[in-house]
């Protein structure tokens, strides 16, 4: 059954809780921006399901909160109040930015935003000596009042001035991105897409799991989505066009209401959760963890390719699992699957592989299974079901 | 077939008749302007039936022109008046006063006119509040009626589906062979072996007509169901493109979204694991014929 999971019901969203050492070893995304920037919009829509109109009745974040989302991925989101200086006694800025994946820095570029670039450079500079493996990302949000023109030379000018006084002050090996952002359109789901992207260590072998499956179908593009959040977590590795991408979101979104409507409660099967552990960064190279991951993943791929059938014949469709078609008028099809309780493939296809419906059935299973494994690391990869053996 | 759309200015009305039948999305109604004097368009549904539709601009010197000067043009030969109010309006009392004076209008050239009143920007209260505050106006606007009139009160937001809902049920006042239509659809629904089937309009996916014969647990279902294919028609038309299909299996039920009539889609859902999906479409195949005879039919009758 499909169900995206009512994020609402997991966590208290605005629990208190204190920054202490011997809190859970979950990767932390920080966001961070002056007060107004949209950065508890920004959460609310992507995490939460609200709808971009709502955000104007957000009042004002006055205490940190953290958000565990319970979805792909296992990590803490910190919404960072605007008004909070880093000098400020009540945070250890060390405990702060000690597992801190990213660090998302909202600026509102409808607004005057040279003290926002004041504040954004020293957070950068606290932080990166803390701890340089942080990955910064500069949203430049709330671009849906800007025209396009205006939109590349505010990237340009807030790249440049960031750019020189790091350089000035002699800081150097940042690791810094910049997105423009809007709640109101796609781009908001594409940029923290981006970011989570960056954080999964299994990400090269889901790609080439998902380019496996393009060049060995009709398959034209193929995304892994979380269905809860709408980020997606993978994509082969033909270039992504926004298009595409914002119809096969689009798809999540008809398939799960639709679903949400008329599905019926069923007894939970137990299916794997697809839980992703995020590796907090570690300073030291590959840990010899890593590589043994990294020769089971080889077995998983060899096997998924191995499984991969052409011939109809051999595709016999005996799982349970959700999948949906769209067909279009110019000889497009979208077909989703899901893979489990969070994750879901969204793909673009041409109409005429419907033909052999089976096939593309029996194709998808097989790479969904292939995903389930390499996202659980626990599990072994001689547990490859028999389908998937040579 | 006249439809009076009336209420105050900056009530929502452009709005809502922009994203119903001229596949706007709510965000983009912020840049409409204020509707000068009245814009009367053709608006076509399902196909042949033809709605004269008046959008009334809503500043006090039109609207004292329309109960006044202009009111035997404006209020002859209506056939549904729509009402909207801004429910956080300031000025209650005077809103009142011009949706009486239209009533009396209405009563003396049209009295045979349906209404409908739409308490609307109802995403501005909170959920909460939401029932309470409809149940009091209903109540008000019902009592302002000095002559015996059929109307009917929704509360509206384009934000949601609400505003699907209402306007359903005014195009579906307005459909000539509604009854037979859903007869039809019961037959189909039960020798089909469906939970439900539902009929939209093509451009508008307003729901004309539905059949359930397995009971089903959300009653704004409907509603929900035409907002969120409409969104995603809109979303294909980005791309150029049409649905012209969908299907979505799942274990516990499937459902089949495609071009039904020329002029309508069907929505079938069914709960039986045992039945093929072609078989399924197979159905909806053979049962095409006779809800197209029912169109043409409706288009020579009128
Ligand atoms: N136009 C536009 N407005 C936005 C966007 N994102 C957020 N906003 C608006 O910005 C305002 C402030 O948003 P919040 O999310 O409360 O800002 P915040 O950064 O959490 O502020 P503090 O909690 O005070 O630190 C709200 O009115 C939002 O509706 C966007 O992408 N575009
Ligand atoms: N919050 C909210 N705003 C709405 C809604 N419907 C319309 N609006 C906004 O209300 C404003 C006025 O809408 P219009 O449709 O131009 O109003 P109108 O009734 O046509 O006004 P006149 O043409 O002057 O009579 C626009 O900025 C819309 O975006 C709604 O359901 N909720
Ligand atoms: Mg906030
Ligand atoms: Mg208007």
């Amino acid at each position: 059954m499909l169900v995206a999971g009512d994020p609402k019901s997991n966590v208290p969203q605005h629990a208190w809780m204190p920054l202490s050492s011997g809190q859970t070893a979950k990767p932390r995304l920080l966001v961070m921006g002056l007060r107004r920037s949209g950065k508890s919009s920004i959460l609310n829509v992507v995490f939460n399901k609200m709808s971009p109109n709502e955000t104007l009745f957000l009042e004002s974040t006055s205490i940190m909160s953290r958000n565990d989302i319970l979805s792909f991925l296992d990590f803490q989101l910190w919404d960072f109040p605007g008004n909070l200086e880093l000098g400020d006694s009540t945070v250890d800025p060390g405990l702060l930015f000690q597992q801190c994946g990213a660090l998302v820095f909202v600026i509102d570029a409808q607004d005057e935003y040279i003290g926002a670039l004041r504040r954004l450079y020293e957070v950068i500079i606290l932080a990166h000596r803390l701890n340089s493996t942080i990955t910064f990302e500069v949203f430049i949000h709330k671009i849906d009042g800007l025209s396009d023109e205006h939109k590349i030379d505010t990237q340009r000018d807030i790249y440049q001035r960031l750019h020189d006084e790091l350089a000035e002050s002699n800081v150097h090996d940042v690791h810094l991105s910049f997105h423009l952002t809007s709640i109101y359109d796609h781009s908001i789901f594409e940029a923290f897409s981006k970011v989570i992207q960056k954080l999964i260590p299994q990400l090269p072998t889901l790609e080439n799991l998902l380019n496996m499956l393009c060049s060995n179908t009709n398959v034209e593009k193929v995304f892994l989505f979380d269905t809860a959040s709408k980020i997606y977590i993978a994509t082969d590795s033909s270039p992504v066009d926004m298009q595409s991408y914002e119809l096969c979101s689009d798809m999540i979104d008809v398939v799960m209401d639709i679903s949400s409507i008329y599905a019926r409660t069923q007894h939970a099967k137990a299916t794997p959760s697809g839980y992703l552990s995020l590796q907090p960064p570690s300073t030291n190279g590959g840990s010899s963890n890593g590589r043994a991951q990294a020769s089971s993943n080889a077995a998983v791929l060899e096997a998924a390719a191995n499984g991969m059938a052409r011939d109809p014949g051999l595709a016999i469709v005996e799982d349970d699992e959700s999948h949906a078609t769209i067909r279009l008028n110019n000889g497009q099809a979208l077909y989703l699957r899901q893979v489990n309780q969070h994750l879901v493939l969204v793909s673009l296809l041409r109409d005429d592989s419907f033909e052999r419906q089976g096939l593309i059935h029996y194709n998808f299973g097989c790479i969904s299974e292939a995903l389930n494994m390499v996202l659980m690391p626990e599990s072994p990869a001689t547990a490859a079901p028999h389908q998937l053996h040579i | 077939m006249g439809v009076l759309l009336m209420g105050k200015s900056g009530s929502g009305k452009t709005s809502m008749r922009s994203i119903i039948f001229a596949n706007y999305i709510a965000r983009d109604t912020r840049r409409l302007g204020a509707t000068i004097d009245v814009e009367h368009s053709h608006v076509r549904f399902l196909g042949n039936l033809v709605l004269n539709l008046w959008d009334c601009g809503g500043q006090e010197v039109f609207m004292e022109n329309y109960i006044s000067s202009q009111r035997d043009q404006i209020f002859r030969n209506v056939e549904v008046l729509i009402y909207v109010f801004d429910v956080e309006s300031r000025d209650m009392e005077r809103d009142m006063h011009y949706f009486q004076s239209v009533l009396e209008s209405i009563g003396q050239h049209s009295p045979k006119a349906k209404i409908f009143c739409l308490v609307h920007k109802m995403d501005l209260i909170p959920d909460g509040q939401r029932g309470q505050l409809m149940l009091e106006r209903e109540a008000d606007l019902k009592r302002r009626a000095t002559t015996p009139m059929a109307m009917t009160v929704f509360g509206t937001s384009i934000w949601d589906e609400t505003l699907y809902k209402a306007w359903s049920a005014i195009v579906h006042s307005l459909i000539p062979n509604v009854r037979m239509l859903e007869s039809h659809l019961g037959v189909f629904c039960a020798e089909a072996g469906a939970d439900e089937v539902i009929l939209f309009e093509r451009t508008t996916f307003l729901v004309i007509s539905h059949a359930t014969s397995h009971a089903q647990t959300d009653p704004h279902r409907f509603e929900k169901v035409s907002n969120i294919i409409k969104q995603f028609k809109l979303s294909c038309s980005k791309s150029q493109a049409q649905f012209q299909t969908m299907e979505i299996c799942t274990p516990t039920f499937s459902a089949f979204i495609q071009g039904f009539t020329p002029n309508t889609y069907a929505m079938v859902v069914h709960s039986d694991r045992d039945i093929q999906p072609g078989i399924m479409i197979i159905n909806i195949n053979r049962a095409r014929p006779s809800f197209e005879n029912i169109e043409r039919e409706s288009a020579t009758a009128n």
